[in-house]
């Protein structure tokens, strides 16, 4: 059980996930989350069964929709809510919240907002890891969107030219914002690997056990030397891109498509795997998990608007004023 | 006393910081053959895994020097041409210069964009022709300029120990200059810390890089009649503003030599903040190119749309009447 590929670590994850983006959903509409989020419902087992087969050292590069990141690569719920609440108790203090938030203690070392962009510094990344000797790895995260960005594929020419111990995650949950993958990505996906020479495969990313085996070959595969691998995860966002959508109620995804994919719900996948009452148990630990976050955060204080360009520099100068009364 | 050109200047402090600090590394494309000379020697004194040789993927590399940045190194980046440092303006200004205070201090990015080719070159054209500094300055990126060989080795030397994302920029028209120096005193200079190259009772002028030595020769040229201070920022963000008010102080006037663009340029925030905020005895005035400069490729236009020593021969008159 102590082993994140155990089964039940798989289940509680994913519930966790999700539970913590529905109840962060609530907190949306209640106006404690000003900013909105992107909700990572529906795609919860691919964070969970890639970030099984990780240790704590290991680096992982997140995107906009990375909330299901941090919790799998074990940051703590409690500061992530809060920094998507904008609380100076949160991972960033406030300075990353729900659309670029990292933690550098748990290996999570930015998501950057440029869609794609990631793929490159993660490339920088395990380049200076595996410099530093040993065999940590690098995960690089990103959605169907990013593919047909050109600084994602300079990063996979970077991977592949280097041999450098990357592995690239696409979650191709079917549509960029509201435009479907048929419409935006000439060729396929893994296409764009296979040009670079990086082994490639498109993988359901609705079973957890099926993401953990994928990810686990891929990784092993960084760790031994032999560079770069790209996965397609097939999955499927449950809400809207942005919470926006709940007033917006654009339809632009069939119903009949969307019922299809929450047939295939990878909690529920996973929770068919285990028994009854342990299922019961686990569930109960999430809320109490989840629950606590959400105290955390709505009871924490805002960042003091006087410290608002604190930490932009490392050293000096201070920003003048906007206004100058000298 | 020995000669040290700006480029050797470049190649030298860049050279000492590597064999002091395990951790800097350069990347760039041609480095092979250290097209610019800015690495003349270094990967036979380095090696490839501290010289990287870069294919043609600009923003690629000035991410992945980001990613290295935030895993303990100090990457260098060189980028011949001026226009390159627009086509990675997201990657510098958007992500690096930004992701310390994202992480609410968690990160740092520490790594040194080196262009030393800024400004115009006869017939290069429109795409390799521009300066970039205000550019930088306006989105907080920290930015140096040096003027002279000494200055352009301790900038670079700084910028490369600062901890933050820094921009030096060396004008072509620096490159060739050259300067008696004695090795042993070549120091790091910090960031934000102005010079006086030439005291003056009567008039400041304002130059930026190259620039400084164009109004070096005019405060010559102009000495029987007027007593001209020359101040040279040297970094443009942060910029030296105690050390402008002081000069201020002294002449109680003001006109500024910047070889960017007139609107929104560093010319503009140099005398908005003296209006403001210092002592002024009659109004400033300002010598740049023109307003939406793009020069071409004929050097004969090109010439038209840069500041020279005329106009800034006439500012001066003209400042001096009021």
């Amino acid at each position: 059980m102590s082993d994140a590929r155990h089964p039940e670590r798989l289940y509680r994850m994913i519930r966790l996930i999700r539970r913590f983006e529905e109840r962060s959903i609530d907190l949306v509409r209640a106006g404690e989350i000003q900013s909105g989020i992107h909700a990572c419902i529906g795609q919860e087992a691919v964070p969970t069964g890639v970030c099984a087969t990780l240790t704590p050292d290991d680096v992982l590069l997140s995107s906009h929709r990375g909330h299901g990141h941090l919790l799998a690569k074990g940051c703590d719920p409690d500061t992530v809510l809060a920094e998507m609440a904008g609380r100076v108790t949160g991972v960033d203090k406030g300075r990353g919240g729900s659309f670029h938030p990292s933690d550098f203690a748990a290996g999570v070392y930015n998501a950057t907002g440029t869609v794609g962009h990631g793929a490159a510094i993660a490339a920088g990344v395990a380049w200076a890891l595996r410099q530093d000797g040993g065999d940590r790895v690098v995960v690089s995260i990103f959605g169907d969107g990013a593919v047909t960005q050109g600084a994602l594929l300079e990063g996979f020419n970077l991977a592949s030219l280097m041999k450098l111990p990357v592995v690239y995650v696409c979650e191709n949950n079917g549509y960029a914002t509201t435009l479907p993958v048929a419409s935006g990505v000439g060729g396929t996906i893994t296409g764009r690997g296979e040009a670079f020479g990086i082994p490639s495969s498109t993988v359901d990313g609705q079973d957890v056990e099926t993401v953990l085996a994928a990810a686990e070959e891929a990784v092993a595969r960084a760790r031994a030397g032999d560079g770069p691998s790209l996965l397609e995860f097939r999955t499927y966002r449950y809400e809207g891109h942005h919470t926006f959508e709940l007033k917006a109620r654009l339809r632009y995804r069939p119903p009949e498509e969307i019922e299809a994919w929450r047939a295939r719900d990878p909690m529920v996948i996973q929770a068919a795997r285990l028994p009854g009452p342990v299922r019961e148990r686990l569930d109960a630990e999430v809320e109490e998990i989840v629950e606590r976050a959400v105290r955390f955060a709505v009871e924490s204080p805002f960042p003091d608007p006087v410290d608002a360009l604190d930490h932009l520099y490392t050293t000096g100068p201070t920003p003048r004023p906007g206004l100058s009364l000298c | 006393m020995p000669k040290l050109s700006y480029l050797k200047a470049l190649n030298r402090a860049l050279g000492d910081e590597m064999e002091r600090d395990p951790s800097i590394f350069v990347l760039g494309e041609d480095m092979h053959h250290a097209l610019t000379n800015v690495t003349a020697g270094f990967m036979e004194r380095f090696g490839a895994e501290r010289i990287l040789e870069m294919p043609l993927t600009e923003q690629g590399f000035t991410n992945f020097a980001t990613g290295a940045a935030m895993a303990g190194r100090r990457p260098v980046i060189e980028f011949q041409i001026p226009f390159l440092l627009l086509l990675v303006f997201e990657q510098i200004v958007n992500q690096a210069n930004k992701f310390r205070l994202m992480s609410g201090g968690q990160t740092s990015v520490p790594v040194t964009y080196l262009c030393p080719a800024v400004g115009w070159r006869a017939g290069w054209g429109a795409q390799h022709s521009d300066q970039v500094h205000a550019l930088f300055a306006h989105l907080g990126v920290k930015t140096v300029v040096p003027a002279t060989p000494t200055d352009a080795y301790g900038l670079l030397v700084t910028a490369i120990r600062d901890d933050d994302p820094v921009v030096v920029l060396g004008a072509l028209a620096s490159l060739p200059l050259r300067e008696d120096v004695d090795f042993a005193a070549l120091a790091p200079i910090p960031l934000g810390v102005g010079r006086v190259h030439r005291e003056g009772s009567d008039l400041t002028v304002v130059a930026i890089g190259h620039q400084v030595h164009d109004a070096l020769a005019v405060a010559e040229d102009l000495a029987g009649e007027v007593s001209i201070e020359v101040f040279d920022p040297r970094s443009v963000h942060p910029f030296d503003w105690d050390g402008l008010a002081a000069s201020l102080d002294r002449t109680g006037r003001l006109v500024v030599l910047d070889d960017g663009n007139r609107s929104c340029g560093l010319a503009a925030e140099i005398l908005a903040t003296a209006a403001e905020e210092m002592r002024l005895v009659a109004p400033p005035k300002r010598v740049t190119r023109p307003e939406s400069a793009v020069v071409g490729a004929s050097p004969q236009l090109d010439v038209a749309l840069l500041p020279t020593r005329q106009q800034l021969t006439a500012a001066v008159h003209q400042v001096l009447k009021t």
